[in-house]
């Protein structure tokens, strides 16, 4: 991403390239680690995949390049391979001690830049910055090719797209970016509808791939194909071959996520078992949440493929091989799966949310514990939507908090065919869904100023409000015709400024995809990974002052969860400031300080006076 | 100087070593990342490796107690034992096991079995040569680098 070219380590390139290592062998960690260093870079060491991942989701933009082992216990190498590459899109190198031709092209097929054999000469790792310095042209090449068409579309469709909880799309378009990178690594496989060869790439904007979704939701997961959303969306430039080549990598994207919330929800059931009984959303296991939201759905085939991977996972050697194998059947279903759940919200929403919630339990229905409030704004997080987020997804519990008004700032109405997750943080927002939703809409906005006068309850949610804040943003951004129009003057440059900025909202979705859900129930997430933790805390923070001028501004324009503004004052008290700086780049901050600081101005004054960004 | 035969014994030590091929290359990739921060760190990762191996080889033993045999519980605890003596140079013990990997695929219990015998001698005889090493090493202060079979 091109922020990373800003950033003064580059100055030095390579030496301090950030390297992630990921070995199960402790001895190998050392050495890797003692020989990198050598080549001056800066190290990380994992002896987990799982670490790895929840490090690189934590930090999205924190890490230049990983090195992987093939062989690790709890994940196959080859599996972290393709979650990095469709999740953070950085360049991947695959070692092992073995060096067969076989396995050296799985890794070239999953997409890994490099394979290397050990043991690894100190020749080899000062080379590795060729990788990372080898994407980043491919990416800047990729993104100047777009960028005017992209950046007036963003600009333009801003107001389009208010409905559909445009903050996401941030995240999309690093995702959808970066999904498309993958694209191309997968061309071999086993989706037979697209004759999505490489090709010149097409890079799906985050407006590009709203309409995408919506249209993938229009006609219907199982009547989808490419020519039918390709008329639907109605972008004279994209051709077939684009939307069917964005529509393998979606599907492949919404089956990967699902398998791995199995897995995850396999391997880490016990430990969660906690705080999910805490709620009344009760916490699901995740494949049996999966099943029951696809069995209501009447798709039964993620729950058997997502059982047929877990106990594949437990002892076979091939397993992987197999994991693709199921891959390619699920693929369908979790559209369907989505199908179903849209219509109803209600119903189909929490027990989504539980699913990311919880790793844990079986237990199987939010439905009836959660009151409606709250069980609305769970759901919205749909799993398979959201690339990058389910993971994080999954971490959070939630949902608990007292204050059911809390959920809806959460909530961000996202087009259902959005990314579940912003989903949950807009909450406020216009829901996509019909019906319901619009009165649930209706219920929030009335609710925020009572929120905002309970401060005090705020602050168990402060981590959840806080949270969202950056999808917020976002929403504001894209949306800025929408946004308090009594401001409109001194918006739309901040609103534009920010707009351009993809990467903030890239950031900003990307945290707050990961940390969404983390708000309510801060007590239950003791039992999540410390990444989602991390992530909560850390994305809090820098938005605690700015709540107050999403809130103001949103109630003029389209009740963006406002609460979040209230809910997030809470936040400082919570957060550790020096996250902040970890966490978001500075000209994030400043930038939302800035996009806030102005939009407030446009608002009524009330709470959000405690804005940093007050010159 | 009592240093000087000390280190010529301790010279003299690692040269069997490598001529034996009981260590390769990998080894001495340990001792030039050796610096100020990690002074022994040639020791320090030969003492991890121990530690990691001795369990792993604990862990095969049990599974070949008894049929059946699990190939792939035990394949994956040779390729875990062929990588770590591969970070340390454990060159003998890596070469037993790879021999023992290949007795397992092709199905052969009974190689596999006696291979497993050749493996764990490996395993032990490296152990008794580096201790004794190591000692010396740290009793002969810095020693010279003898050279290293190409």
């Amino acid at each position: 991403m091109e922020s990373s070219f800003s950033s003064p380590r580059n100055d030095t390139f390579p030496a301090g390239l950030r390297v992630l290592v990921v070995d199960d062998d402790p001895t190998w960690l050392k050495i890797l680690e003692k020989m990198l260093k050598r080549c001056s870079y800066e190290v990380t060491t994992c002896g987990l995949a799982r670490d790895a991942l929840h490090l690189l989701r934590q930090k999205k933009d924190g890490y230049d390049i990983v090195i992987s082992d093939v062989n690790m216990p709890d994940m196959d190498g080859f599996r972290l391979l393709e979650h990095v590459g469709l999740e953070m899109d950085l360049p991947v190198i695959m070692m092992s001690v073995d060096g067969e031709t076989s396995r050296v092209m799985r890794g070239v097929q999953h997409g890994a830049c490099d394979y290397l054999l050990k043991p690894i000469r100190m020749k080899e790792l000062r080379n590795i910055w060729q990788h990372v310095f080898r994407k980043k042209i491919h990416e800047i090449r990729d993104i100047e090719s777009h960028e005017s068409l992209e950046g007036i579309q963003l600009i333009r469709s801003g107001s389009d797209q208010y409905d559909e909880g445009y903050f996401l799309n941030a995240d999309d378009l690093t995702s959808s970016r970066k999904r498309k990178d993958v694209d191309n690594k997968y061309d071999d496989k086993d989706f037979a509808d697209f004759s999505s060869t490489k090709k010149a790439r097409v890079v799906w904007s985050v407006d590009l791939h709203q309409k995408f979704v919506k249209a993938v939701h229009h006609i219907g997961f199982d009547k989808v194909g490419p020519k039918k959303i390709l008329d639907l969306m109605n972008v004279p430039w994209l051709t077939r071959e684009n939307v069917a080549s964005h529509l393998q990598k979606y599907r492949l994207y919404l089956s990967r996520l699902q398998k791995e919330n199995e897995l995850k929800s396999s391997c880490g059931g016990m430990k969660h078992s906690d705080y999910s009984s805490k709620d009344a959303q009760g916490s699901f296991g995740l494949q049996n949440s999966i099943s029951i939201q696809q069995s209501d759905v009447a798709h039964g085939s993620f729950k058997v493929s997502g059982d047929n991977l877990v106990s594949q996972r437990v002892g076979t050697k091939s397993h992987e091989s197999d994991i693709e194998g199921i891959v390619s059947e699920p693929v369908a279903e979790p559209k369907k799966g989505l199908n179903g759940n849209i219509p109803d919200p209600q119903k189909t929403r929490s027990p989504q949310m539980d699913f990311n919630n919880s790793y844990a339990e079986t237990k199987i229905c939010l439905i009836g514990n959660v009151p409606d409030s709250q069980k609305i704004r769970t759901p919205q997080v749909r799993p398979s939507h959201s690339i990058a987020l389910v993971e994080s997804e999954v971490n959070f519990t939630e949902f608990e908090s007292a204050i059911p008004t809390k959920y809806s700032w959460n909530e961000i109405p996202l087009n259902k065919a959005q990314k579940p997750l912003i989903q949950l943080n807009s909450g406020f927002n216009k829901p996509p869904l019909p019906g319901p939703h619009s009165h649930f809409q209706v219920d929030r906005v009335q609710s925020i100023p009572s929120i905002s006068s309970r401060p005090s309850t705020a602050e168990e949610d402060v981590t959840g409000p806080a949270k969202s804040k950056p999808s917020y943003s976002e929403c504001i951004n894209t949306q800025g015709s929408h946004v308090s129009p009594s401001t409109t003057d001194s918006f739309p440059d901040q609103i534009k400024s920010c707009l351009v900025n993809h990467q903030v909202s890239e950031a900003i979705s990307t945290s707050t995809a990961n940390m969404e859900y983390q708000g309510f129930n801060l007590n239950c997430i003791t039992d999540l990974e410390s990444a989602q933790r991390n992530l909560i805390m850390g994305s809090a923070s820098p938005f605690a002052s700015l709540d107050d001028g999403f809130q103001i501004c949103w109630y003029q324009g389209d009740c963006y969860g406002m609460n979040l503004g209230l809910q997030n004052i809470e936040f400082p008290e919570y957060n550790d400031p020096a996250l902040v700086s970890e966490l978001w780049p500075f000209w994030v901050v400043t930038g939302l300080f800035f996009f806030f600081f102005f939009s407030f101005r446009g608002c009524q004054p009330a709470e959000s006076i405690n804005l940093h960004a007050y010159p | 100087m009592e240093g000087n035969s000390l280190r010529e014994q301790v010279a003299a030590m690692r040269q069997s070593l490598f001529d034996e091929e009981i260590l390769d290359k990998q080894f001495v990739q340990m001792e030039e990342l050796e610096d100020v921060h990690n002074p022994n760190f040639a020791e320090e990762l030969m003492t991890l490796y121990f530690r990691d191996s001795s369990k792993l080889l604990v862990s095969v033993e049990k599974a070949l107690e008894r049929p059946p045999y699990d190939a792939n519980i035990l394949d994956k605890f040779l390729h875990q034992l062929k990588g770590s003596s591969a970070s340390v140079g454990a060159n003998k013990v890596r070469i037993e096991t790879n021999k023992m990997r290949e007795a397992l695929k092709a199905e052969d219990v009974e190689r596999t079995k006696s291979q497993f015998q050749l493996v764990k001698r490996a395993h032990k005889t490296l152990k008794g040569k580096m201790e004794p090493y190591f000692h010396l090493l740290r009793q002969a202060g810095p020693a010279d680098a003898a050279q290293p079979p190409e």
